[in-house]
């Protein structure tokens, strides 16, 4: 026998998790399927856990305060420790190029409200002494902004959401969307059926392989006219490191958008527990989604980071891996209701950021699945709505 | 102050070296020159390294490997695994009490606001060879390609080659014509490190480890340069840490992985303190650095592993109180168990750990007896005092790299215990065969690699076989060896050394028990003692009835001290098994051969007995000893990660609640997330799954990534001092 849900959410990550979390919290009957063995598995657990709202688009910056204000407080309201660690976000600038790119930024940020201020040669080496002094410029500091173990934050989400009532299947390979007379009937798996009338893709970097329709009323040779077309969703591979802990010597993550050959920007910071965490941005982007190792990492990254903090020449690096950036032609996400399958709801494409716009999202997901959407979400939806105008579209297709 | 150090050895030279004096929190300290800082903390007697950050547990010694971070200490404020790193001179080490400090750079001398250094893009090389490991396996591979001249780069992790070969005081069983049974572990290293350096195709890097198997082929080294260079500027390198070794990614076309094995861990109550530590661990302390790691040792394991460590550590004067083996029957070679056995050494079958008991390190151990089902039978608890216990419970394969390459798909093959868990005699003969599978994967023109060579492999890489009835001979007359060897082992020295071809093993199969078949080829044993000299398992004795036919001359092979028995003496002598048959007097003493570490201890003994004994009692009865009470550990801490401190408990726990994925178990508690990559718990986390009945199929194992060792970002960088 079929079993029936009010939602599914296909996705067990960084936004599927929290979304789960809310909906049965709202009473919602939430099934998440995933076809790892476990919660966070996918890019989740690859993301270093910065959360920051200082961006640019209104969208964004709401999502990630919400999320902000989540994070924080978890361990006083759910009581888990998360790790979390309210250090700010520091964008570094050596060159008048980047001084003058974080300026103009700057100017919208603090237009928007957000706690960020421009910090001088000696206030930033004040924040952080270690910095390479030579040509420092200065920076951007945005003290309200932080990071946490993403490990704990979905482990704690689908506990929560466990305990909500959510259920959650994993090794469990979705096979399609189940759609009849333009409306979403539920999804198809490896090993069953399950309907709902909402289904929710939140597949990160995987959003294309279950963006499929299954419609067994239709004549095979009618399938291609009815499917999507592809969602605009390329995942790009980012290596990332984690180090030995010790004592604290830094609080705020530290992001380099200068570009170098080999990358357009890295940034790192100390987690909670002592570790440094670093990632980096390839360039060209390394398209596809291969999370094998590379040797170019290692020898690129510590140049970059040794130039800019000389003493982490002295930290041991632990362990590497590499996650993927489910990219969109724009940066922005793509979050909305499909038009051609009602009650196929679409937040994907993350660019990166799912960990630290999960939460803010969640809510946001859930109020779109209650229909109690506010006038501020409309807004956002616009900005993120997966039918924009993509600037550059063609470029990258 | 006391120093625990072996002066004397029956079978290792003890050289002095120069004296190096360093600081212990302030405390100066002798260490001798060229040893590692644990080595030198644990000769002062100093065993406890620093507390972990997490809980305050005391941390000390465990692998003596490099492959976990127990051991760390700061060496003038950089932190460092004490048991790799070198003692320098003036050195101020300091135990690590919570989070180490990330230690400040050298400043430029000509401006300050500029690093003391430079960086400098990594090197990369192309080899056709590739050989990660410089032991039994590694050398034997090396020394194949080296006689076709086929480039090969040989690197190992040591200062000096031979993996564990070097620790080996004992000699080898398997097939004299194929691998050199009979000859010390120690010596067969000196012999194929001399082959290996004749072959100028063979480079070798030591000091270098590897580091991870890269997707686009390229394996990354950390190449060290040897210590002896360093002399001089140790202080200046010291303050960019480890900065003094490049890393350098090799593209090899072949890649041979010969890492060998690793120690496996028992999870048990106290199981981290210090003083609880892998055999292998205790004999790179003894055996290599001649450090008195122990005053009273138990050991926990009856494998070839725990049973020969037993005997070395009765060679460097240690005593030991105990052998617990969970089995029926030990799972190694007979000889060694009652070698081990005859000694003195009670060995307590169907028993088990409970716990090591101490506060700081360890105090004592606690054993019971278990049932059928492994479980301990209450009641059955005794205690020992004891400072030291020894985990032998088995090896895993160092197979990391040999999984990453063929994930990447590189041209790869893997030797020796990285291949399959055997004795160092398998690991040569398989080295040997790898060497030239790899000739012939580059298009080297080698012949068919003869068959019958991959029959001996199988021989010398199969378990103990079946035991068989000791075999007295009958007669009381004349002179003729007596073999107390009982199981079918690989293992034929014997029959190579009777200059009168008495003592026969088929060929075919060396793993049956030796014949003596004077009687079949008409000739007479001559006494000439080369057998009893021989024998691996010092299971040969020579019965001599021609003098006195009453009073039998026996002669027993004895690897002790020599000050340890003279003429005249009274000593206790014993049968195979370990039985005490009575005490009899020594008539003489002397060295097989003038370059040999065996002695050959004549006694005279009375003719009801003289052709049961199989050697002589060495430790006293009361050494082993179980304490009047039983100690009962009460705090539950059986760690399973040691390095991020994650107890069995809670990881039982979240296997009750449903967790099947270590990586989830992994996010969770942050078990395997710690310095040694998992290298310790992994295999203990699917233990627990087991216990608990867990089928293996619906347990996801967790994921590897390199690095498989810690490594500073700035040897990424390439950084140099200026």
């Amino acid at each position: 026998m079929t079993e029936t849900y009010d939602t599914i959410i296909i996705g067990a990550g960084s936004v599927g998790v929290p979304t789960a979390f809310n909906l049965a919290r709202a009473g919602v009957r939430t099934l998440v399927l995933d076809e790892r063995p476990s919660p966070g598995q996918g890019s989740n657990k690859a993301a270093i856990g910065g959360v920051r709202a200082t961006h640019s688009d209104p969208a964004k910056i709401r999502l990630n305060l919400r999320s902000l204000e989540i994070l924080s407080t978890w361990q006083a309201t759910y009581g888990d420790d998360i790790e979390w660690n309210t250090g700010g976000y520091v964008f570094v600038a050596y060159r008048e190029r980047e001084e003058k790119i974080l300026k103009e930024l700057l100017v919208i940020q603090k237009a928007f409200g957000l706690n960020i201020d421009w910090l001088d040669r000696e206030a930033m080496l004040a924040l952080l002494p270690d910095l390479n002094p030579v040509d420092l410029l200065g920076g951007t500091y945005s003290p309200d902004d932080g990071h946490c173990s993403t490990l704990l934050t979905s482990h704690a989400f689908y506990e929560h959401a466990r305990a909500a009532g959510a259920k959650f299947r994993f090794n469990e390979h979705v096979t399609g969307l189940k759609v009849e007379g333009g409306k979403v009937e539920g999804i198809a798996t490896d090993k069953g059926a399950y309907s709902a009338p909402v289904v929710i893709n939140a597949a990160g970097a995987w959003a294309n392989s279950i963006h499929r329709v299954l419609d067994p009323a239709l004549p095979s040779t009618d399938l291609p006219s009815y499917q999507f077309t592809s969602l605009p969703v390329y995942p790009d591979s980012h290596e990332a490191a984690i180090t030995e802990p010790v004592a604290r010597f830094m609080h705020p993550m530290v992001v380099d958008i200068r570009p170098a050959p080999g990358s357009t920007n890295y940034y790192f910071y100390q987690h909670y527990t002592g570790q440094i965490v670093f990632c980096i941005t390839p360039s060209p982007n390394l398209w596809g989604e291969d999370r094998r190792e590379t040797s170019s990492f290692l020898p690129m990254v510590a140049q970059r980071m040794i130039d800019l903090m000389p003493r982490l020449a002295n930290i041991r690096v632990r362990r590497t891996w590499r996650g993927l950036y489910p990219m969109t032609p724009d940066g922005s996400p793509l979050v909305g209701w499909s038009r051609e399958i009602e009650g196929y709801l679409l937040a994907v494409g993350m660019c990166g950021q799912g960990f630290m716009l999960g939460p803010g999202l969640g809510e946001l997901l859930t109020r779109m699945a209650l229909q109690q959407t506010t006038a501020d979400d409309a807004e956002s939806l616009d900005i993120l709505s997966p039918y924009r105008e993509f600037k550059g579209m063609e470029k990258l297709k | 102050m006391a120093e625990y150090r072996i002066l004397h050895h029956p079978i290792l030279a003890v050289e002095s070296r120069t004296g190096v004096t360093f600081y212990w929190q302030g405390r100066e300290l002798l260490a001798q020159q060229g040893e590692t800082i644990a080595s030198a903390l644990f000769a002062a007697g100093i065993r406890v390294f620093g507390h972990h950050p997490k809980d305050g547990s005391p941390q000390g010694i465990f692998c003596a490997n490099g492959q976990c971070a127990q051991c760390l200490v700061l060496a003038d404020g950089m932190p460092v695994k004490s048991c790799m790193e070198v003692v320098r001179p003036g050195v101020r080490v300091e135990p690590v009490e919570g989070l180490p400090e990330l230690p400040q750079i050298p400043r430029n001398q000509v401006s300050a606001e500029k690093p003391g250094f430079s960086l400098h893009e990594i090197e990369e090389l192309e080899v056709p060879v590739l050989i990660i490991g410089g032991g039994p396996a590694g050398m034997s591979a090396a020394i194949q390609l080296g006689q076709r001249g086929i480039k090969t780069l040989l690197v190992d992790d040591k200062g000096r080659l031979g993996g564990k070969l070097v620790l080996q005081t004992h000699r080898f069983f398997g097939s004299i014509n194929a691998v050199y049974a009979g000859t010390r572990g120690i010596d067969i290293a000196t012999k194929l490190e001399s082959q290996v350096r004749g072959h100028e195709a063979v480079e070798i890097w030591l000091n270098s480890t590897a580091l991870a198997v890269f997707s686009d082929g390229k394996v990354g080294i950390l190449r060290g340069i040897p210590s002896q260079s360093l002399q001089g500027d140790f202080a200046e390198v010291a303050a960019i840490s480890n900065h003094r070794d490049s890393y350098v990614l090799l593209k090899p076309q072949v890649l041979l992985v010969a890492a060998g094995a690793r120690e496996k861990s028992l999870a048990f109550r106290g199981n981290t303190l210090p003083g609880v530590y892998g055999a292998g661990a205790f004999q790179t302390l003894v055996n290599r650095d001649l450090v008195r790691a122990a005053e009273r040792l138990f050991i926990v394991g009856g494998g070839n592993v725990g049973l020969i460590a037993g005997y070395h550590a009765l060679q460097a004067g240690i005593e030991v109180v105990g052998l617990v083996e969970a089995l029926p029957e030990c799972g190694g070679y007979k000889v060694h168990r009652d070698k081990l056995h005859r000694m003195g050494v009670p060995i307590y079958t169907s028993h088990t750990i409970l716990s090591a008991n101490g506060a700081e390190q360890v105090e004592s151990v606690t054993i019971a007896q278990v049932d059928g089902k492994f479980k301990p039978i209450p009641g059955t608890e005794k205690s020992f005092a004891c400072d030291t216990v020894l985990i032998a419970v088995g090896l895993d394969p160092v197979n990391e790299f040999y999984a990453k390459a063929q994930e990447f798909g590189l041209t790869a093959f893997a030797a020796g215990d990285a291949e399959e868990i055997a004795e160092a005699s398998a690991a040569m003969f398989s080295g040997k065969i790898k060497g030239l599978e790899i000739a012939q994967a580059l298009g080297h023109d080698v012949g068919e690699i003869p068959p019958d060579w991959y029959r001996t492999a199988d021989i010398l890489r199969s378990k103990p076989g079946q035991v068989i009835e000791e075999r007295i001979p009958a007669e009381d007359t004349g002179i003729f060896p007596v073999f107390h060897c009982s199981q079918e082992i690989p293992c034929n020295p014997c029959t190579s050394v009777c200059t009168q071809g008495l003592i026969h093993i088929d060929e075919s199969d060396i793993r049956t028990v030796p014949q003596f078949i004077a009687e079949q080829v008409d000739k007479q044993c001559i006494g000439c003692e080369k057998c009893v000299t021989v024998c691996p398992g010092l299971a040969i004795t020579l019965a001599d009835y021609r003098k006195d036919a009453e009073h039998p001359t026996v002669t027993i092979p004895y690897e002790f001290l020599r000050e340890s028995i003279k003429a005249g003496d009274s000593v206790t002598v014993l049968d195979a098994s370990g039985e005490a048959l009575g005490n009899v007097e020594v008539t003489r003493v002397r060295a097989a051969k003038a370059n040999d570490h065996t002695l050959l201890v004549q006694v005279k003994a009375p003719r009801e007995y003289a052709k049961r004994i199989a050697g002589i009692q060495i430790q006293e009865q009361w050494v082993a000893e179980p304490m009047d009470h039983y100690v009962e550990r009460l705090t539950d801490d059986t760690v399973v990660c040691r390095c991020e401190r994650v107890t069995a408990g809670e990881i039982r726990d979240l296997i009750r609640r449903g967790f099947r994925d270590l990586n989830e178990i992994k996010a969770v508690t942050r078990a395997g997330m710690g310095s040694c990559g998992s290298k310790t718990c992994n295999a203990l986390i699917h233990r627990l799954f087991r216990d608990e009945g867990v089928a293996y199929g619906e347990v996801t194992d967790a994921t590897r990534r390199p690095l498989f060792m810690e490594v500073p970002l700035g040897v990424f960088a390439g950084v140099t001092k200026e």
